[in-house]
């Protein structure tokens, strides 16, 4: 027997050019320039970004990263107000979203009866899909009295001997900005973890319970670890949804590029910042000097976001290679 | 032995009521910003509301008829932007792709869906605010399309990929080339979902507000053309209207907030009752 | 080569037929539409078919038996090139349409003449009639349509069953029913031969008599070549059958002498069930 020959070159070409006079390569060329046209969108912003940061990268170098002051007057910049504004709101949002977030999950995926189930995630759903800057409005206007005048005083009240909850109360601030960022985010570490959770093999549940386990036991001791990366996943996700946050922030953390202890001062965001003082920047290392805060927040969201879905997708895999 | 099953019966019953509160607690959310946005902006929502120009800053009255124009202007950019691309980008993946082309363009559409939006607005802003030394709807709607293209590609995909190979198969027995096939057969069987999927990112981008920040910007007239000056939305009037001194703009601010809300809940409501009825088939 | 071993074998054995000739030239059929000669398959770098020989019979019902795997159905997949759809498999060899070489000719001419018929059916989600007219449609047909897809419907033995909801979904048709109207469907463009991929498995017994019916009816319309693994039908409607196995064609000959002298132990042993 021959070995298997590949056809002729000239047998090539002209099947090229049949197949270009059927439509078929017309109809894969024109797909397929689509396609790669996002990659050239994606390449586009990463240089944009890069490029229009050159200023402050060359005048300031790493010591952005660390400075303290933000002084458009005298031309100094510094990005650690903003990364400390970022990391606490988010930290604070994450505090509060994945408990209840992780409840819900579990139950509405596990321990609650179908109907209901269907019915609240619907409405989760709904949730996630509600505008930000709705979000802020409810914040600036029902949230930021609510804290001041309950919230904070009994936060005071009771553990105001640490450093954390002390100095005047304003109802802005780092606390207000972290409560309404976790409300915004736990839709998504619900529907995440919820799917994450659905995707554990049935025979897990079922040997648990033909042991002789309650349905929690079952969820807890079997189901969510087996689930854990994923659910890991879900909360890396929510992080970067959380870090992108602006209008809602914006909206009742306060503007104050200062860190401070309290979580009861005001502060300020990365993408609070650049919102507010984007348009209004003169001055090109003042201008560049916000698109360098960008591209940290870009770099940052992309590192979680990849992190997170290696880690749903290496949740699904060990489901599928369970069976 | 009885005492330890009657306590892990309790224990049961106790995580099912707090992981349901937790339930309860994130699903009464949405219901409380319904309730806030209705009462506190439903008084507002007249007819001036929809059809009358901003007043003067100081005098009360007056609506927001720029606003939810200009937002429909944008949105309307932005599908013609981010629908055709995404959409022929998700039939390349679905119908054409190899393997790592492929995983490299869905990897690059993730990574764009990830991009912050306010620095999407940066990115229009320094490749065509600048450029065009001037905020301008097309700056708006590059923003937001930019932002529904990862979107509609991946539903897109999904959805063409769903549709099984028999059909395929059984066209291009008959004769039908491939692209024939696809346009003919396949895109008829899956259009429901892509459609619903494009409604759906619509949606999600008619409420975003840090884009347009510095894109399309805001203003408090007719906006001229499509090409120059600013253009005002209603999250971009929400935003600024709530940050203002004047409790009149604040009401404003809310009824706008119940417009948006109610037609971002509709057409959501909307694309999950189609999908959910198709696939009842 | 089996061929030639099943040639002389076949031709002592067969009464009235040509004899044996030498070569790799299948002798069996008297007029044969569709010839193979030393067909192999490729995927990758796997050969899954080894040099296929077989002439299919005009106007005739040819069927292709064999256990699961063994390559029936993808050899009849490369008689309308229906294996072009997936990557990295490749035929090689000398398959002739009338004389017309099946591998070289553009495909969308040979799948109107050589049309194909799924295990499973696959209507297209529209109505009735624009599933029967589909295929005119794409290849461009000017005239008439109403008549064409009546007359496909009543030769697919449906058209009673349907005429009057000719423009409702297809999807509300049973599992029988939307069989029958694939195979409508797809005599709707004339093909000269029908593949048919075992189009009954997914039926119940009183659908399934119902097509083998109608397999009689249509095979002086064109010429039919059916995959079943279903030994009692292939020996119910076929006038050839080709046994398969592992990739080869271990015999092929009339109905009846493949069923009741096989001329192979292999043969013999499937007929009689003693591998499945």
């Amino acid at each position: 027997m021959s070995l298997p020959t590949r056809p002729a070159p000239a047998g090539r070409v002209r099947s090229f050019i049949n197949r270009l006079r059927t439509g078929d390569e017309v109809a894969h060329l024109i797909t397929l320039l689509f396609a790669t046209s996002i990659f050239l969108v994606t390449a586009l912003l990463v240089f944009e970004l890069y490029d229009n940061s050159a200023l402050p990268r060359h005048k300031f170098g790493w010591a952005f990263f660390v400075t303290q002051t933000w002084d458009p007057v005298f031309e100094n910049f510094g990005a650690l107000p903003f990364i400390y504004g970022t990391v606490v709101t988010s930290a604070l949002a994450l505090l509060i979203a994945v408990p209840l977030g992780v409840g819900a999950a579990i139950f509405l995926a596990e321990l609650a009866p179908r109907p209901i189930s269907d019915a609240l995630t619907f409405i989760i759903e709904l949730l996630a899909a509600v505008p930000t800057v709705i979000f802020g409005l409810i914040g600036m206007f029902v949230l930021v009295p609510f804290m001041r005048v309950y919230v904070e005083p009994f936060l005071k009240a009771t553990l105001g001997f640490l450093p954390l909850f002390k100095g005047p109360l304003y109802g802005i601030g780092f606390l207000t900005a972290g409560v309404l960022l976790g409300i915004i985010v736990i839709p998504f570490i619900v529907s995440v973890s919820r799917e994450v959770l659905l995707a554990v093999p049935v025979d897990q549940r079922e040997a648990a319970l033909a042991l002789g386990a309650t349905k929690w036991e079952a969820t807890w001791k079997v189901v969510v670890p087996f689930a854990r990366t994923g659910i890991f996943g879900s909360i890396f996700l929510s992080m970067a949804r959380a870090l992108g946050e602006t209008m809602a922030v914006t909206m009742v953390i306060g503007n104050v590029p200062k860190i401070a202890t309290s979580l009861f001062a005001p502060g300020y965001s990365i993408a609070a910042i650049i919102a507010n003082e984007f348009s209004e920047a003169t001055g090109d290392l003042y201008v560049q000097s916000l698109v360098e805060l960008g591209l940290v927040l870009f770099l940052l969201t992309i590192l979680l976001n990849g992190l997170a879905r290696l880690m749903i997708v290496a949740t699904a895999k060990r489901g599928t290679s369970q069976e | 032995m009885n005492y330890r099953y009657a306590w892990r019966r309790v224990v049961n019953a106790v995580m099912l009521t707090l992981t349901g509160l937790c339930a309860l607690v994130t699903v009464s959310a949405l219901f409380l910003i319904l309730g806030y946005l209705v009462y506190n902006g439903g008084r507002d929502l007249s007819w001036d509301f929809f059809t009358k120009l901003p007043k003067p800053v100081g005098e009360t009255g007056g609506g927001m008829a720029n606003a939810i124009v200009g937002s429909g202007k944008l949105l309307l950019l932005a599908a013609m932007i981010g629908v055709p691309v995404g959409f022929m980008g998700g039939v390349y993946l679905a119908e054409y792709g190899g393997k790592t082309f492929s995983f490299l363009v869905r990897y690059t559409a993730d990574l764009l869906n990830g991009v912050p939006s306010v620095v999407m607005g940066i990115f229009i802003y320094t490749a065509v605010v600048i450029p065009m030394r001037g905020y301008s709807a097309l700056a708006g709607g590059l923003a937001l399309g930019v932002m529904l293209m990862p979107i509609v590609l991946r539903s897109t995909e999904q959805f063409l990929r769903a549709v099984p190979v028999s059909l395929r198969e059984g066209a291009m027995a008959l004769g039908a080339r491939k692209w024939k096939a696809i346009l003919t057969v396949v895109i008829p069987a899956g259009y429901k979902g892509i459609a619903t999927g494009i409604l759906l990112s619509l949606a999600r981008v008619a409420g975003e507000t840090a884009p347009l920040l510095f894109t399309s910007a805001s203003n408090r007239f007719w906006s001229h053309g499509w090409l120059h000056g600013e253009t005002a939305s209603l999250p971009v009037m929400i935003f600024y209207y709530a940050l203002s001194a004047y409790d009149d703009w604040h009401r404003q601010a809310w009824a706008a907030g119940l417009v948006l809300l109610t037609l971002v809940l509709f057409a959501n409501i909307g694309a999950k009752l189609i999908l959910s009825r198709s696939a009842t088939r | 080569m089996s061929s030639v071993t099943n040639d002389a074998v076949m031709a002592k054995l067969s009464s009235g037929n040509q004899p044996a000739e030498p070569g790799d030239k299948p002798a069996v059929v008297a007029t044969p539409k569709i010839t193979s000669s030393g067909l192999d398959f490729y995927y990758g770098s796997r050969k899954t078919l080894h040099d296929i020989s077989l002439s299919v019979a005009e106007k005739k019902i040819t069927a292709l038996i064999g256990p699961s795997g063994c390559g029936k159905s993808t050899f009849l997949r490369t008689l309308n090139r229906m294996y072009e759809m997936v990557r990295f498999a490749r035929a090689e060899g000398d398959v002739r349409l009338d004389g017309d070489n099946i591998l070289e000719m553009d495909v969308a001419k040979l799948r109107r003449r050589v049309g194909m018929v799924f295990q499973k059916s696959n209507p297209f989600p529209k109505s009735i009639f624009d599933n029967v007219a589909y295929g005119l449609r794409v290849n461009g047909w000017k005239g008439a349509l109403a008549d064409v897809v009546e007359r496909s419907l009543k030769r697919a033995a449906i058209w009673d069953e349907v005429k009057d909801r000719l423009h409702k979904s297809a999807y509300g048709l049973s599992g029988g029913q939307q069989q029958r109207l694939c195979i409508a469907r797809a005599l709707a463009v004339e093909p000269e031969v029908l593949l048919l991929d075992e189009p009954c498995s997914a039926l119940d017994p009183i659908a399934t008599a119902k097509i083998e019916e109608l397999l009689f009816a249509l095979k002086e319309l064109c010429t039919i070549v059916i995959v079943t693994h279903n030994m009692q039908q292939a020996a119910r409607v076929a006038d050839y059958t080709g046994f398969f196995l592992l990739g080869k064609l271990i015999e092929f000959n009339e109905t009846p002498i493949i069923f009741k002298r096989p001329a192979k132990k292999e043969t013999e042993d499937y007929i009689t069930g003693r591998f499945g």
